[in-house]
């Protein structure tokens, strides 16, 4: 009896409230998207508002186990837990039925089941183990390798599913890891890079790569290099260059500006080398090293995008960077998204008075592109309070996570906080043409069982482990 | 606890700069930017236009000649289209399978999401089948149209026909848009904005496929269409009819003139054609067949379009201008010894008495009469040279309405010809013209080239004695508006009303003067007949049959011209059918004792057994 009475007093409520505002704003969106005069009970399960009422009230029963179940629990089984997702993951690869291309979902009689989404806890709660071992050490090349196969795995099996947008969740950890002490420099290069992948579709390779060059000539001055070595620097970048070009023009070889360019960066490196080894100079070497990595970064940028990627997964891509424009094709979605959103105004269209949602102009309106009627009915005072509102959710989770005693529900809370917000990022992102289109829903917003049992699921094991903050979990 | 806790700011940091970016990209899709409310406008509202039923025509008794029927084109857009039994649907439709498979991907290859026309002309018959069927097949719907009927199957130059607009036409006015149909000749050309009434609109809400959800607003915005104005016409069905069966296996023209209005009483070309076959589904095909494999070309409009030298109806202009000039009298004679004869120059004439006075030689049409009035005025000492005598000789002509535009309200008249002097000055190299080079004209021969309309009216001209009103085939428009000014101005010629009588008096003998008259067989019992025949000589076919004439004499009612090509004499037919025409118009009925020249004029064929000359 008491500890149950402890556990209603050690519950963080405030979390409770904001999901359970959450939930509810969803569900009065879902309503409205899928408004249809003809069905205006709300309890009518052949709507789509309906069925969401019966996945909200499996969610709390959901929670409420959740709640029950011992903490030190979620901590012992995080490994099999783990495995016996990717057991499903694996299994629904074969058994799974084939929905828009993908094929991650189990179908049982009427219900249909994404094991994706209930992957992303399992691999929390195993990330968050595994850190936390005593014999974790963040920069032991061993630790970042198993931490890096405990997420990859899940991530290879999900786009085996072909379901690449709920994979890239995964990548989120990278600001967990950081939180337990990985170089900030990684986070760095992760930005670096991916600004180098947005330079790279929109700029000419000469571009690109001269900006590279440039960045780390200056970089290397600020961290030290004497000036007389800099002006010597660019000389020879720049009689190497004329040296190849006027090579190139004497042979009568066709060459671009950007080979031209690498080889004379190639021969200027020798010298450079010597050099560094000679003073012993560790930050041009490292500038030498970035220069040659980006290079091979670029290329390659190039070569996966144009051969690996599929065709939409390009075109997305290329819409989103403006490179491509085909409102009524590609970009159909995100033309009627951002139109739908662009209408609400300040104040918004009203409850159901959204033209462009209701008239299924936007695809997909309940379940990824569920911000359209927010957008359009509730405007940007709408949008914004939603927006408020998952955010205060989100830093409520990190505050939380920071008052842990125990590593572990640290980590995990982490996680939890890190999945939502890359959730909210990209389905919103996308939604107002920041983000390129992946198919992940909003956090309790997003019409589907599975997401929003997985959030579920997700959000109350952390608020579970949160009761028992102060006890020290192994 | 742990020595990286501050970096919780950090990452809090990224997600607050995240949200914040997110904030500011609403507030510049929501507030700042307006361009996506009126994206939002456009994609949930539809217009659908409502076409407006087109005038119907009557003709002068009230009598219906073009009213619209119903038909339904059968609508399709490929994207909403589901699996169905395409033999029940091809049965509905009367068409073949392979048929409604390559219609479906037409509609395809011109828009996936768009509606397109997929059978056109549905009769209403197989609409009421095919619409109790319609919900199994998703993707198609139908769309009512009309189209013109003919309950008279008459009058189909004047009336004219309809079309899709083309590109130039759509261009020129904003008023039509693709598939549209606008008048393409005769009435419905001239009167197309009166007929075509005024497009409507309704405004509907749809969604992403097109599909209607309601009314905006009400109907608020929506347009009722406005029907087109009826026209009553000024033909009489009746006679219409009758002149086109005594012109039956003609080729040639009649145009019948109301001279104290010029409504046009009746206009036929022959050969013509059934206004039924350029309506509708068919249509394509019998204009091809009218227009390329028909040689009599039944298109073409020869009371319009159709220029023929006079032949001897010319004679009485050039009477009148004589008299208005005063070179010769009623009682003027000249000597014909058949033909007209001066130095080597012969012009032949047919053996008649000689000499003979005005009257007389418009009942015998002496050709030499008249190439002596014609020297008489042309070389008239009081012009000072023959050029300015024909100048002024030309101009008289001209105001009976010859050798320009009458401005009727049919499109595509033809305009004629009257040689002017520069003309024949190039012509015969000369700086003075003698009448010699151009006495021809004189009997209606030569250069001179007028239509059978300008024909008609030359003779409303004499039958009213002096003045015309330009000839028109509309009486009413609508309620309310009158037709143009331009059809109710009296044109006065440049003779004086007294100079008519004698001619006309000739006119009379032409018809009743008993042996030596050249038309006795236009003559009806009890009614005054004035006409004159022509006889058009041609080079290498026969000659063509002309005849004008009006009646009665006083109050004329009706002056009529019938051309009749390789008709020989114009005694022969011209005369017969205008007698006809004529007492069909006043009378009603054409008496027992002409029935047996009826006959013989409907059973005539020239076209079948013409030869050559």
């Amino acid at each position: 009896m008491t500890r149950r009475v402890s556990l209603i007093k050690n519950l963080d409520w405030w979390t409770i409230l904001l999901y359970a505002l959450l939930v509810f704003l969803g569900w009065i969106n879902i309503y409205a998207a899928v408004y249809n005069e003809e069905h205006q009970s709300i309890f009518d399960i052949s709507q789509r508002y309906g069925k969401q009422l019966m996945w909200i009230g499996a969610a709390a029963v959901l929670a409420i186990v959740i709640l029950i179940v011992e903490s030190k629990f979620y901590s012992a089984f995080a490994y099999p837990t783990y495995i016996f997702m990717l057991i499903l993951l694996v299994a629904v690869l074969v058994l799974g039925r084939d929905i828009k291309g993908a094929k991650s979902w189990f179908e049982l009689g009427p219900i249909r089941f994404q094991p994706a989404e209930f992957a992303k806890f399992a691999t929390c709660l195993a990330i968050s183990r595994y850190v936390t071992q005593y014999n974790f050490k963040i920069h032991k090349i061993k630790s970042l390798f198993i931490s890096g196969l405990i997420l990859f795995t899940p991530m290879a099996l999900i786009v085996l599913q072909g379901d690449a947008g709920s994979a890239l969740v995964y990548s989120v950890f990278l600001l967990v890891l950081y939180r337990e002490g990985l170089s900030g420099i990684v986070l760095f290069l992760a930005f670096i890079a991916a600004l180098l992948f947005v330079f790279t579709l929109l700029w000419p390779k000469f571009t690109v790569l001269l900006i590279i060059v440039c960045t780390s000539l200056i970089v290397s001055k600020a961290y030290g290099l004497k000036w007389s070595a800099f002006v010597k620097a660019i000389t020879m970048l720049g009689v190497g260059f004329a040296l190849v070009w006027l090579v190139a023009k004497g042979l009568k070889v066709d060459v671009s500006n950007y080979l031209i360019l690498v080889i004379s960066l190639g021969i200027c490196a020798v010298p450079f080398l010597v050099h560094t080894y000679k003073n012993k100079l560790k930050s041009v070497a490292w500038a030498i090293f970035i220069v040659f990595g980006s290079i091979f970064y670029t290329f390659s940028v190039g070569y996966i995008f144009e051969n690996i990627l599929e065709v939409h997964q390009r075109t997305r891509i290329n819409e989103l960077l403006g490179i491509e424009s085909d409102p009524y094709g590609a970009g159909y979605n995100v033309a009627q998204s951002k139109i739908a959103i662009g209408s609400g105004g300040f104040s918004g269209k009203g409850f159901l008075n959204g033209t462009q949602t209701k008239f299924k102009f936007v695809p997909e309106q309940s379940t990824d592109f569920i911000f359209c009627t927010v957008g359009e009915e509730w405007g940007f005072l709408g949008s914004s309070f939603v927006l408020l509102l998952l955010l205060t959710l989100i830093l409520r989770l990190l505050f939380l996570a920071e008052r842990q005693r125990s590593a572990f529900s640290r980590v995990y809370g982490y996680g939890v906080a890190c999945i939502l917000f890359f959730h909210l990022a990209i389905n919103v992102g996308m939604t107002i043409g920041l983000a390129p289109v992946i198919g992940i829903p909003l956090p309790f917003f997003s019409y589907g069982g599975s997401s929003l049992w997985s959030f579920t699921i997700l959000l109350f094991i952390f608020l579970r482990l949160d009761a028992n903050r102060l006890e020290l979990l192994r | 606890m742990n020595n990286f806790s501050n970096r919780i700011y950090v990452i809090g940091g990224i997600f607050v700069l995240v949200v914040i970016i997110f904030m500011i990209k609403l507030f510049n899709l929501q507030i700042v930017d307006d361009s996506y409310k009126l994206s939002a406008e456009n994609n949930s509202q539809r217009q659908v236009t409502q076409y407006p039923a087109r005038g119907l025509i009557y003709d002068r008794n009230g009598e219906l000649l073009v009213y619209n029927q119903a038909v339904y084109d059968v609508m399709i857009i490929p994207r909403q289209v589901k699996v169905f039994d395409t033999l029940d649907f091809c049965t509905l439709l009367g068409i073949e399978k392979l048929d409604a498979i390559q219609r479906l991907k037409k509609a395809k290859n011109y828009s996936y999401r768009r509606a397109s026309v997929f059978l056109k002309q549905l009769s209403s018959e197989k609409y009421a089948v095919l619409q109790e069927k319609l919900y199994k097949f998703p993707g198609f719907f139908v769309q009512p149209r009309t189209l013109r009927k003919y309950p008279r199957q008459s009058a189909a130059h004047a009336l004219g026909y309809l079309n899709e607009v083309n590109n130039k036409e759509i261009k020129a006015d904003s008023y039509y848009s693709q598939g549209d149909y606008i008048g393409k000749s005769g009435i419905e050309l001239t009167y197309e904005k009166d007929l075509r009434g005024e497009k409507g609109k309704k405004i509907y809400w749809v969604d992403v496929y097109n599909r209607i959800k309601g009314s905006y607003r009400d109907g608020k915005f929506d347009k009722q269409p406005i029907s087109g104005k009826d026209l009553v016409s000024t033909l009489d069905i009746n006679l219409q009819e009758y002149g086109e069966l005594l012109m039956q296996n003609k080729k040639g023209g009649i145009v019948a003139l109301e001279p104290s209005t010029g409504e046009i009483l009746a206009k036929i070309s022959s050969p013509g054609y059934d206004p039924e076959m350029l309506v509708g589904r068919v249509m394509s095909k019998n204009y091809r067949a009218l227009v390329q494999n028909d040689s009599l070309k039944p298109l073409f409009d020869r009371t319009l379009m159709a220029q023929y030298p006079p032949g001897s109806i010319f004679k009485m202009v050039n009477a009148l201008i004589g008299l208005q000039e005063k070179v010769i009298n009623p009682f003027t004679r000249f000597e014909c010894h058949s033909g007209y004869h001066v130095g080597s120059f012969t012009m032949g004439c047919h053996a008649h008495v000689s000499p003979l006075d005005l009257r007389s030689s418009i009942m015998h049409s002496c050709n030499a009469y008249y190439a002596n009035t014609f020297r008489y005025i042309v070389e008239s000492p009081k012009f000072g040279s023959v050029n300015n005598g024909y100048d002024v000789w030309r101009n008289h002509v001209m105001s009976f309405g010859l050798g320009e535009r009458l401005g009727t309200d049919l499109p595509n008249e033809l305009r004629g010809g009257i040689p002017t002097l520069k003309y024949y000055l190039k012509k015969y190299r000369r700086k003075n013209l003698r009448a010699l080079n151009m006495i021809s004209i004189s009997i209606g021969q030569g250069e001179l080239l007028i239509t059978p309309l300008q024909m008609a009216n030359m003779c409303a001209a004499i039958a009213n004695r002096g003045h015309y009103y330009t000839p028109h085939i509309v009486k009413t428009i609508g309620k309310e508006k009158g037709i143009d000014e331009k059809f109710t101005t009296k044109h006065e010629t440049s003779i004086d009303s007294s100079y008519f009588s004698s001619v006309i008096d000739g006119m009379e003998m032409v018809v009743t003067g008993g042996a030596g008259s050249t038309g006795g067989l236009a003559a009806v019992p009890g009614i005054r007949v004035c006409g004159k025949t022509g006889t058009v000589q041609n080079a290498h076919v026969k000659d063509h049959s002309v005849f004008v004439a009006f009646a009665p004499r006083e109050n004329p009612k009706i002056a009529i011209l019938v051309y009749v090509e390789n008709g020989v004499w114009g005694s022969r037919y011209g005369a017969p059918i205008a007698g006809l025409m004529i007492e069909k118009y006043i009378r009603g009925e054409i008496s027992d004792g002409k029935r047996w020249i009826e006959k013989r004029m409907i059973e005539a064929d020239l076209i079948n057994q013409s030869e050559e000359k």
